[in-house]
């Protein structure tokens, strides 16, 4: 078994395929779209249309980038508030034409900086929060690689939440909350282990549906796989009416937290 | 009955940090513009320093003191127990050392009372508990609030303060974030008005999600807002953030705070906007 900073370092690591590599095994016919319409184009936020075995969806992800250049080009997968924005409008738009949202979660957060803090990171991340639970359409997040934090639930409020297995999925990084707890930042494999940040742990606490088996080297197989899964989820989901989908996010989240009544 | 002390008390408007009417002659120094004055004085003017302005943290039975009708609060939701869903270390010890040091169970006071006779549903965050962070107990706790505002046709009132998300429970913590966003969809959906009003500091996992979702977004002078924490932008950009940096006034020129309300005008602005809400007010 490996150990939850294992898992991490796994799925941080540099080969691993990023959100443009699923995207364009599962979708075909695709129409890359840009921009948030008030600020900016987050090129960490990769998104557009597409047809998944001919159901027309709205895809959207957490681009890392594959090389340097790339990484650079995309902040190394931390989304700016305009890159949630833009997200936000697509999902608004894939409602207004009842198509299905799927989102690719791979970040170790949200931007942290200046320019992020002005343009209102956290109140970004709240309307994304709030509208998706709202929306009135499917939506449906695989978490293929880090998971980290409030950055990666701004595209986490979905009706199926699925992780691969080596995927984690933190309130906080392991090296933050080592640093903090412990003012050392080398015991990030001890933080990890005491977060509870893999795929099972998700999965035991409802945050998670199912757990997605990794094989990159039949990459193909792989995702053929999950383009079942995903086809089967769709043609299953868009019985509902919008509101109904709406209730049952809501429903899936209201059960989550762990406490005691007296 | 923790509250006992109250029971005797002499002045019925006197606020103070502690829960407890500080002697006559005991003093208390600005940390702003280092005046010292006698705490009594400051905790009349509802905590804020007759000198400067400078708003002193205060915790939540204070802060209800000073915004809710006198008597009008009743509380809800006061069983919930927080429990130690990841076995984090350390965890338990640190909820206890917190209950006793600020008499509260959890990082929430949620409630219904009356502001200048204004009905409303109000949260208080306790900053003085593990900081006002969110784990399962205070998102469910915000999230009934919500319901219950829903189903009685309430406005909510709430007041922010939090260092974000509460890392001992774990990605729990972080589901709060969504299921409280959830909780203000649903009651604002249905028409409900919500106010917030950010106090210091409101930050992390809670900024990015219901304190930023507010209908009117209110902001105590000064209060530092913000998602990512200074220092952490500062290392890992390796620049120097100007002093005012995720101040109120600076993120209200940034656009994010309808208004900044000094804590002695609060209950004047709370009650008009409550009022102007009001089914029959607006005509609806």
């Amino acid at each position: 078994m490996m150990t939850a900073y294992e898992r991490l370092l796994v799925a941080r690591a540099q080969d691993r395929p990023t959100s443009r590599a699923y995207i364009e095994m599962l979708f075909d016919e695709r129409t890359e779209l840009h921009g948030d319409r008030k600020y900016a184009d987050d090129a960490a936020i990769l998104a557009g249309i597409g047809e998944l075995n001919g159901i027309a969806v709205t895809y959207i992800g957490i681009e890392r980038g594959r090389d340097l250049q790339e990484r650079i080009h995309c902040n190394f997968g931390c989304p700016m508030p305009e890159g949630y924005r833009k997200a936000l409008r697509l999902m608004k738009q894939a409602e207004k034409f009842h198509r299905p949202v799927i989102c690719f979660v791979d970040t170790s957060g949200a931007n942290c900086g200046e320019e992020a803090e002005k343009r209102g990171q956290g109140q970004a991340i709240a309307d994304n929060l709030l509208q998706m639970m709202g929306l009135q359409t499917p939506i449906i997040t695989i978490v293929i690689g880090e998971g980290g934090s409030g950055g990666a639930l701004g595209l986490s409020v979905a009706n199926r939440l699925y992780m691969l297995e080596n995927a984690v999925f933190s309130v906080i990084s392991p090296e933050g909350c080592a640093s903090i707890l412990w003012e050392d930042a080398t015991k990030a494999a001890d933080a990890a282990e005491c977060l509870k940040i893999t795929a099972a742990d998700m999965k035991r606490f409802g945050v998670a549906e199912d757990i997605i088996v990794e094989n990159f080297e039949c990459f193909d197989i792989m995702c053929e796989d999950l383009k079942k899964r995903l086809y089967t989820d769709l043609k299953e989901l868009v019985q509902y009416t919008g509101k109904e989908l709406s209730e049952k996010r809501y429903a899936r989240f209201r059960k989550l937290g762990i406490y005691g009544e007296a | 009955m923790n509250n006992i002390v109250g029971m005797f008390r002499k002045s019925r408007n006197v606020l103070e940090s502690g829960g407890i009417t500080p002697e006559v002659a005991e003093k208390i120094r600005c940390p702003i513009c280092k005046t010292i004055d006698i705490k009594r004085a400051v905790a009349k003017n509802k905590m804020v320093c007759p000198s400067c302005g400078y708003h002193y943290r205060i915790n939540a039975r204070t802060r209800i003191k000073s915004v809710c009708d006198k008597g009008s609060f009743v509380e809800l939701d006061m069983k919930l127990q927080t429990e130690n869903p990841l076995q984090f270390p350390g965890y338990a010890n640190k909820i206890e050392s917190a209950r006793l040091a600020c008499g509260q169970p959890e990082g929430v006071v949620c409630g219904t009372a009356t502001i200048r006779q204004q009905p409303c549903a109000i949260f208080v965050m306790d900053p003085q508990f593990m900081m006002g962070s969110m784990g399962s107990v205070v998102g469910e706790k915000i999230t009934r609030l919500f319901e219950y505002a829903d189903k009685q046709n309430l406005p909510v009132v709430g007041f922010t303060a939090s260092g974000g998300a509460r890392m001992q429970e774990g990605i729990l913590s972080l589901m709060q974030m969504a299921k409280t966003s959830g909780a203000v969809q649903l009651h604002g959906a249905n028409g409900g008005l919500y106010i917030t009003v950010l106090t210091d500091p409101t930050t992390g996992g809670v900024t990015a999600s219901f304190a930023m979702l507010g209908d009117i977004i209110l902001s105590e002078p000064n209060a530092l807002i913000g998602f990512a924490g200074r220092r952490v932008i500062e290392q890992t950009t390796k620049k120097k953030l100007p002093d005012n940096f995720q101040r109120a006034e600076f993120v209200q020129d940034c656009g994010f705070v309808d208004a900044i309300v000094p804590r002695t005008e609060l209950r004047t602005v709370l009650e008009r906007l409550l009022r102007q809400h009001r089914k029959e007010v607006s005509g609806v």
